[in-house]
């Protein structure tokens, strides 16, 4: 029971939440989320379950969105329920990724990598000049409404949309955690651990990695599947090694070395895409900058982070660490805010239209202009990192304290 | 009767160089033989030959009478024989209850499935633990493998060379780089897990070998110049020439 707990919590949050975020758009960035975090899981199953670096996924969660589009346009759609168009798309990832982990899960590591990359460059170009399939630089778009009624859904409004493509991730990540859980599951880590080990405990290190590589192959085209759904459209930006970048950086992101780590790098991820690109033109900025001092400073991600407090909560210390949380890490984040603050007005004066002066930053409307903003946006800056930096030993020494346990008496 | 492992004129060369010049060897089911010589004499060459790590150049080796030519590790692995390494090679991320079950899966018919869950084969867990037990890791079941202590490392080597049930166990240089005490200790541990099974070990510690070996081959440049009972091996002329000659003084 206690198990189970996550699960139906998460059910009843999905269920739940267009009643708090109900709008168009709203709706909309959590079908989005709820993709990403399909294909992040499927993307981490090799990378964290099964330690294989791919730089070039989003060909096959691409290739599932293309085929459901090209399915979604066919006369006989209409005789086809759209709830199980994910299902055609996970089929053709799967498919796909037979054909190219047959050859490049041999080994892992650099090869692997390389391979991953020159497959994603080799995909990106043949959608290009495969115009019959891929539909060259439009792609190929499609309406979702136009398959049989679901039990009378017909899937035009974004509620419906929604509720479906939440079923279908949460059915989604139930079955990729409890493939985690079976015997070749449980041998991907083995076999990311130490591959030679692996073989010399009965596993060949390359038929598990196939494994591996095929059923993340078939979720990743489930994800396409519910892409097209979605956005009723696919092109050549879906499967390029750009979009494939993107799903290294949210996997990274939310943390790696967890399950669940992927599912709140999605949902980051997107809250920032989404919100913070509607705010600003500059948050590829912010993301990579978080990105890389994530990378150097938590490479365990936020789920990493997250973890690191359970062994403080344990042993009851997690009080301990409010005051030094208080004295640096809130100055630190103000600090940051400053500076982008600093970086956006900068922004608006280099780019902004001519004679437009008037900026509205955290609320609140100033002009460019005058001196008192700068002065207070540099101010923060300064002194909010000043005193990060100056407190950060603290920090880390209520840190240690908080997560170890105390000398035997 | 068939040998648990016969090598034939078994030869390996790295380029030019030979390394294993023409191995003949016999070892019966339920012996314990010990391969000893002198630092390059190729013990741990002819070990990664049998395991199926490296071709050899030429010659056969035979399990249970059955020809390994060919065969990839885990192949060589699922016909009964199981090997420990000269640097400890566990699983570091993952749990030491993990480390073992992991061992336990492909003997206990599980392979490449999925639709068994793991964690709901009572019989898995219970094996597993059991397996803790004998290597004395009880304590650190759920701690990951890569903090342990060089020995309880080393330990736990062991605990996952023998869990599959493999007939044939292997180690190469099991107490490599172990205080008095903890020598004594896996020397114990490895008397109590081979118990009934055929046993090929390098070894440099000559207490270790002493202590635990019914035979001893002395391998020397590549070839096997004396095998027999630790007290033949011990007075055969050729071996304390080569190389026992100081260290059986000592001993």
């Amino acid at each position: 029971m206690r198990m189970l707990m996550p699960w139906i919590v998460g059910a009843i949050v999905l269920l739940v939440l267009p009643i708090f975020f109900g709008g168009r758009s709203q709706l909309t960035i959590m079908s989005q989320m709820s993709i990403t975090v399909v294909f992040a899981l499927a993307y981490n199953m090799l990378l964290g379950q099964g330690g294989m670096l791919s730089f070039g996924h989003a060909v096959y969660m691409g290739m599932g969105s293309f085929l459901c589009l090209h399915v979604m346009n066919m006369s006989s759609f209409g005789s086809f329920p759209l709830p199980l168009l994910p299902l055609l798309g996970g089929v053709f990832g799967l498919l796909f990724a037979i054909i190219i982990g047959s050859f490049s899960t041999r080994s892992a590591g650099t090869v692997f990598a390389m391979i991953s990359l020159g497959i994603g460059e080799l995909m990106a170009a043949l959608v290009l000049i495969v115009t019959v399939f891929f539909g060259g630089e439009e792609g190929i778009s499609g309406y979702r409404d136009e398959g049989l009624p679901f039990f009378g859904i017909e899937f035009i409004s974004n509620l419906e949309v929604y509720y479906l493509i939440a079923i279908w991730m949460f059915i989604a990540v139930a079955l990729m955690y409890l493939f985690s859980r079976t015997p070749v599951g449980r041998m991907a880590n083995a076999v990311r651990d130490n591959p030679e080990r692996a073989e010399f405990l009965g596993y060949s290190a390359r038929r598990v990695r196939f494994v591996s590589f095929a059923v993340s192959g078939f979720f990743c085209g489930v994800a396409g599947g519910l892409s097209a759904i979605l956005f009723e459209i696919a092109t050549e930006s879906d499967l390029n090694v750009t979009a494939s970048g993107v799903i290294l950086l949210v996997a990274f992101l939310g943390g790696i070395g967890f399950f669940w780590g992927p599912i709140i790098g999605a949902v980051v991820f997107t809250l920032l895409q989404t919100v913070l690109g509607l705010q600003t033109h500059l948050w590829e900025l912010y993301l990579g900058v978080v990105f890389v001092g994530m990378v150097m400073f938590f490479p365990a991600g936020l789920s990493g982070i997250i973890m690191a407090h359970v062994p403080a909560a344990k042993m009851g210390k997690l009080g301990t660490l409010v005051g030094p949380y208080l004295t640096c890490v809130l100055p630190g984040i103000l600090g940051g805010l400053g500076l982008a603050a600093l970086i956006e007005m900068i922004f608006h004066v280099r780019s902004g239209a001519e004679g437009e002066h008037h900026m509205v930053l955290f609320w609140i409307d100033f002009s460019t202009h005058d001196v008192l903003p700068w002065l207070v946006a540099l101010a923060v800056a300064v002194i909010g990192i000043g005193l990060a930096v100056r407190n950060a030993p603290n920090f880390k020494a209520a840190w240690e304290n908080a997560s170890t346990l105390p000398e035997a008496a | 009767m068939t040998s648990a492992l016969e090598l034939i004129n078994l030869r390996k060369s790295f380029g030019q160089t030979e390394i294993i010049r023409g191995v003949d060897l016999s070892i019966a089911p339920g012996e314990r033989h010990a391969i000893i010589g002198p630092n390059g004499a190729g013990k741990s060459t002819l070990f990664n030959l049998i395991t199926g790590r490296f071709p050899q150049t030429a010659g056969v080796v035979e399990l249970n009478g059955q020809n390994l030519a060919g065969k990839a590790p885990f192949e060589i692995n699922r016909l009964g024989l199981s090997r420990s390494f000269q640097i400890t090679n566990i699983f570091p991320k993952m749990t030491v209850f993990e480390n073992v079950r992991c061992s336990l899966l492909w003997s206990r018919g599980y392979q490449y499935s999925f639709w068994n869950l793991v964690s709901n084969s009572q019989e898995l867990t219970e094996a597993a633990d059991a397996i803790l037990e004998q290597i004395n890791l009880t304590s650190r079941r759920n701690l990951p493998a890569g903090v342990l202590s060089y020995a309880e490392q080393r330990a736990l080597e062991i605990g996952i060379t023998i869990a599959g049930g493999a007939n044939v166990i292997m180690l190469d240089e099991p107490t490599a780089g172990m205080s008095h005490s903890e020598t004594d200790y896996i020397t114990d541990l490895i008397m109590k897990v081979t118990e009934g099974k055929t046993l090929i070990m390098v070894e440099h510690d000559m207490g270790v070998v002493f202590g635990l070996a019914d035979k001893i081959s002395v391998l020397v440049y590549g070839e096997i110049i004396a095998t027999g009972a630790p007290e033949e091996v011990r007075a055969n002329p050729r071996v304390q020439e080569a190389y026992l000659g100081a260290a059986m003084e000592a001993h």
